[in-house]
């Protein structure tokens, strides 16, 4: 997992090379300052998430499997409300505010930098439900603490891309 | 120490149906397989590969030739490219290493056999995908066919508006699939040597092939995935209407450029450092002594990942990059120049004094030698920016990476498989047809490469389809164009010898080079758990060990 | 070691044959324009250095491979077994080092030397646009539009008078190759770059596009007219004015201004003022025709206009169709703009 972190994170750091380097080169249409709202709400939804995987993860450890899959489940409930609040945020922006990805450098940065974190988050989503599904038919085990961890560690990779997406998106680039 | 493999009484062997033959292969997850696979696949691509250089050949032959087409020249020399780089080169080098790091490092598989099995046939896939452009790349407007922009694909050129029809998209995908491949193969080696080494192997004693395919595969990592952000760049651009590359909404060309050897650089240094891996595994071998200086190979393997990473820009001397960004190129890419020579010293040190004796594998080990030499010194004249820029977008810079390509990777190829080969089959190569291939392909590329730098050095550009008589490129182009048949000559000797030896060659035994590693200590080929027990090591060479115990290695490690 | 060998009898054989006003050969190592000459003398400077290294590598290499090669007499016994040496290894590490200090040294003098020249008050300035597949040219100071055959004046050592390029792209990268008068330089839309160059002898130099720019790449060749003060002057005045106008091939104006040429050519003085394809006010001007691809004589035009694949397959210039009467009308007419 380590290694796919790695691979990973060069992928995300061209794409934030790029959205940096067209900062301020757009020659036409909507500037970020003229349509970016700060998600802090989701943000916290999706950091917070962390602690509670964290926390599922040490539960299991303990054998605890009814605290871990309240906390696991809560972590991908907060994982899908940072998807919807992305969701939102992309709905206003191309139907109020005209933003789309063609529109101009700003719209190709910004919907490719945040979609492909926002791509990552939901294959997170989907593998953290599957393992929620076997949890609930009592198939999770401590025995599986070890993989879970692995599991965890690409989910806070995804909350540690967005701390960086969210600063470079929200805080330099405007 | 384990050797032959074990019968289970009772089991009764059956005539295996070919069906069921080919269903082993196909879901197989043994590593050894499927390094055969990989460098099977290899080889296929390298015939493919072959015919399009012989066409480019045969059109550059004389000045205003027209054996082709320009449209199909163009696609001649994207093709060619492309599939050396991606579906020889990286395939037939991740083939090595999976068959033979386990082996080396004492395990019984990789980490992840399924993650293994599946890299393969992704990177596989990615190739046939690509091939399938010839069929199926016309698009809309009937244009398109397979790719036609160069291997490197540059914007604005692969833009919906002059890349039309979808032979871009099959470059772009076909590349972003087999990249996931690599990256799924590298992730599989560095977690096995880290994770699977037998007890005694502590990382300083490991083989140098381990060392430097757990480099490789280290970069891989770090270096495919900025292709492949780029390349979904350009998808977003040609399907999404994004303007990554669009120069029209001020977009950059030259991001583009610095996307691609941020990736392109590293990449040749990906190639070559498990051919530096054979090299010394087989020098040290054939020359009767160990590898001279082991802690400095491995301390310039790291070195070389390192400083890779700092001198794409060297490709781009012409784009008008300002002076101080062109000097700290220039300057990264002498340095990088350093730990690669050192290695050629370390080489030589490892000959000094020795009792060498000159196998197929060496002579092409010794060739490799030569030849590597060479085409560091014109990197280095590359790397002087001013020199690039005459030199560079020439035949200069063609016959420089041909001459590492061919002349190092390629001749280091052909010694690893003159070496593992017996491993590999239980059977020994013919020497006798393995020295007809190495004469009539050092002929062969000499001829063609040593020939190539001059028309550079006359001012022929690259990726021309036909060029001006009265230039002084003629005599020249038709010398390159017949050392290229002679090379074609000698790879269909060594494809007769790679298969007829599997029929009709010397049974090999365990250790036909009287090596010193542990793939060595088990059968030819290796059962499907590679050692009966998992054996323990001592030292850098396990088998010396056993061999010589009054003058074991672990006495001065 | 044999390359260079062929290297050196390359070079002299082509200097022996360079003659005074013809066409230049594309020898990198025959320049003449002090760009090209500073790069040869660095090139002169840099083989140097590697031959020495070569010569001296190659022979360790021979000899290691003579010398220690197994004699049937001691086949048997293996070699002392030598692990490393620490002071050989610093030795070859530190000695490289300091060769790539010096390399640099030099390359970094010559780079800043050529790329940081400053813009003398007395340069002729052109602005290079690269098309899919000829040249723009434009002399903004001079008021000249002109297309794939450059004109620029002599440069007196004593009194340099260097030209000026701005090169820049209407569409993918080309790069811009003469090499007896310069290194290359690419032309990248939306990224304007700056090259210069002096000659120090009047003729034609030739070249051709670098960088690969789609299908006729290889036919966007280069030609560089370099006049005495005295030519160029009027070349840039005749340049300035508007087309000829005969009136004894009318018939062929009126064809021309009543088709699609005009969508893509300009002509001073009609009403033609396309510029997607290069300006034909004094076509008879040039030598070529399609950047180089075929001579300018009217058999060629009349085959240009009329199936421009039999030339350069795959340009932008689409077929006419025109009647036998309307083509010989038309060529008529342009051969008169001269």
């Amino acid at each position: 997992m380590a290694c796919l972190i790695i691979a990973e994170s060069a992928i995300f750091t061209i794409f934030v090379i790029a959205y940096l380097f067209y900062i301020g080169k757009s020659l036409t249409g909507p500037t970020p300052r003229q349509v970016l709202e700060t998600p802090i709400f989701f943000t916290i939804c999706l950091l917070s998430s962390s602690l509670t995987i964290h926390y599922a993860g040490k539960f299991l450890q303990r054998g605890e499997r009814r605290a871990f899959l309240s906390l696991w489940s809560l972590t991908i409930l907060l994982g899908a409300l940072f998807l919807f609040g992305t969701g939102r945020e992309w709905h206003r922006l191309i139907y109020e505010r005209s933003l789309t990805i063609s529109t101009n450098l700003f719209g190709t940065t910004y919907y490719s930098l945040v979609g492909l974190h926002a791509l990552h988050v939901t294959a997170g989503v989907i593998m953290l439900s599957i393992v929620a599904i076997f949890s609930f038919s009592g198939r999770v085990g401590i025995e599986h603490s070890r993989r879970v961890e692995v599991l965890s560690l690409y989910w806070h990779f995804v909350d540690a891309v967005w701390v960086v997406v969210f600063t470079v998106v929200y805080l330099l680039g405007r | 120490m384990s050797s032959d493999a074990i019968t289970i009484p009772g089991v009764g062997l059956q005539e295996n149906p070919w069906v069921d033959t080919l269903h082993q292969w196909i879901t197989t997850v043994d590593h050894k397989r499927l390094g055969i696979l990989y460098i099977v696949y290899a080889l296929v691509f390298l015939l493919l590969g072959g015919v399009e250089a012989a066409i480019i050949r045969i059109q550059l032959m004389h000045s205003h030739n027209d054996f082709v087409s320009p449209q199909v020249f163009n696609r001649m020399f994207t093709m060619h490219g492309t599939t050396m780089i991606f579906f020889v080169a990286m395939p037939i080098l991740f083939g090595f290493a999976n068959y033979l790091v386990p082996l080396m490092i004492g395990a019984r598989d990789m980490a992840f056999p399924r993650l293994n099995a599946f890299s393969f046939w992704l990177s596989a896939f990615g190739g046939l995908l690509l091939y399938f452009s010839f069929l199926g790349g016309s698009g809309l407007y009937g244009a398109g066919n397979a790719p036609d922009v160069g291997w490197w694909a540059y914007a604005p050129l692969t833009a919906r508006a002059f890349s039309q029809g979808h032979s871009s998209d099959y470059w772009t995908l076909a590349l972003l699939v087999s990249g996931f491949g690599s990256i799924g193969t590298s992730i599989n080696i560095v977690a096995t040597i880290l994770c699977l080494r037998c007890p005694g192997m502590k990382l300083n004693r490991m083989p140098l092939l381990a060392w430097l395919n757990l480099v490789m595969s280290g970069m891989v990592l770090i270096v495919i995935t900025p292709l492949s952000a780029a390349q979904l760049m350009l998808l977003v651009d040609r399907y999404l209407g994004g303007h990554f590359f669009d120069a029209q909404a001020g977009g950059s060309a030259v991001l583009w450029m610095h996307f691609f050897w941020i990736f392109g650089h590293p990449e040749v240094y990906v190639l070559i450092i498990p051919c530096f891996a054979f090299m010394s595994e087989i020098i040290p071998v054939f020359s009767r002594k160990p590898i001279f200086g082991y802690p400095v190979m491995v301390a310039a393997t790291v070195c070389i990942g390192f400083v890779s990473m700092s001198v794409w820009a060297h490709h781009m001397f012409t784009v008008g990059m300002n002076s101080y960004a062109n000097s700290f190129f220039a300057i990264t890419s002498m340095l990088v120049g350093i730990p690669t020579g050192i290695k050629i010293f370390n080489w030589i040190g490892t000959m000094w004094g020795g009792r060498i004796r000159f196998t197929t594998a060496m002579l092409f080990s010794v060739a490799f030698l030569f030849q590597f030499l060479i085409s560091g010194l014109t990197g280095i004249m590359l790397a002087s920016a001013p020199f690039d820029w005459q030199l560079s977008l020439s035949y200069f810079v063609v016959a420089h990476f041909h001459y590492v390509i061919v002349g190092g990777i390629l001749f280091a190829i052909f010694a690893a498989f003159y070496y593992w080969y017996p491993k590999m089959t239980g059977r020994m190569l013919s020497e006798r047809l393995g020295k007809w291939h190495f004469w009539l392909f050092v002929i062969g590329f000499h001829m063609t490469f040593d020939v190539m730098h001059v028309p550079g050095l006359l001012g022929m550009p690259r990726r021309i389809y036909t060029y001006e008589p009265g230039r002084g490129w003629d005599t020249l182009n038709l010398i390159v164009s017949i050392g290229a048949f002679i090379q074609a000559i000698a790879i269909l000797v060594f494809l007769w010898n790679l298969v007829s030896s599997y029929f009709t060659g010397t049974k090999a035994g365990n250790d036909p080079w009287d090596a010193w590693t542990l793939e060595w200590s088990t059968s030819s080929p290796p059962p499907p758990y590679n050692f009966r027990t998992v054996p323990v090591v001592e030292s850098r060479r396990p088998l010396w060990d056993l061999k010589h115990p009054e003058d074991p290695d672990s006495q001065y490690e | 070691m044999w390359r260079s060998v062929v290297l050196l009898s390359c070079c002299i054989t082509t200097a022996a044959a360079a003659k005074p006003s013809s066409t230049s050969g594309t020898n990198i190592f025959a320049p003449e324009s002090t760009p090209a000459r500073s790069i040869f003398h660095l090139s002169v400077f840099v083989l140097a250095i590697t031959g020495i290294i070569f010569a001296v590598v190659f022979t360790l290499l021979v000899y290691s491979i003579s010398k220690f090669r197994a004699r049937s007499a001691n086949e048997d016994r293996e070699p002392a077994q030598v692990y490393g040496s620490t002071q050989i290894e610093l030795a070859w590490t530190i000695i490289p080092m300091l060769i790539v200090v010096v390399l640099f040294l030099a390359t970094a003098r010559v780079l800043h030397a050529v790329q940081e020249a400053p813009m003398p008050a007395n340069a002729v300035e052109v602005t290079v646009i690269g098309h899919q597949f000829w040249w723009e040219y434009r002399y903004p100071q001079l008021g000249v539009v002109t297309a794939n055959e450059l004109h620029v004046p002599v440069s007196d050592p004593t009194h340099p008078t260097p030209t000026f390029l701005e090169l820049l792209s209407a569409d993918t990268d080309h790069s811009f190759w003469v090499p007896e008068l310069a290194g290359k330089t690419d032309l990248i839309p939306n990224h304007p770059n700056r090259m210069w160059i002096d000659p120090e002898r009047t003729g034609t130099f030739v070249g051709q596009c670098a960088q690969f720019c789609g299908t006729q790449h290889a036919k966007m060749l280069l030609r560089v007219s370099v006049d005495t003060p005295e030519e160029f002057a009027e070349w840039a005045r005749k340049q300035r004015l508007p087309a000829v106008a005969d009136e004894r091939v009318a018939a062929g104006k009126r064809v021309f201004e009543t088709t699609a040429c005009i969508n893509c050519h300009s002509i001073h003085g009609t009403v033609a003022n396309g510029h997607f394809g290069p300006d034909l006010t004094h076509l008879m001007s040039r030598t070529t025709l399609a950047a180089g691809a075929a001579l300018n004589t009217p058999e060629n035009l009349r085959l240009w206009i009329q199936n421009p694949d039999a030339i350069k397959r795959g340009s932008l210039m689409p077929a006419m169709k025109l009647s036998d009467s309307d083509l010989d009308a038309l060529v008529e007419y342009l051969e008169t703009l001269r």
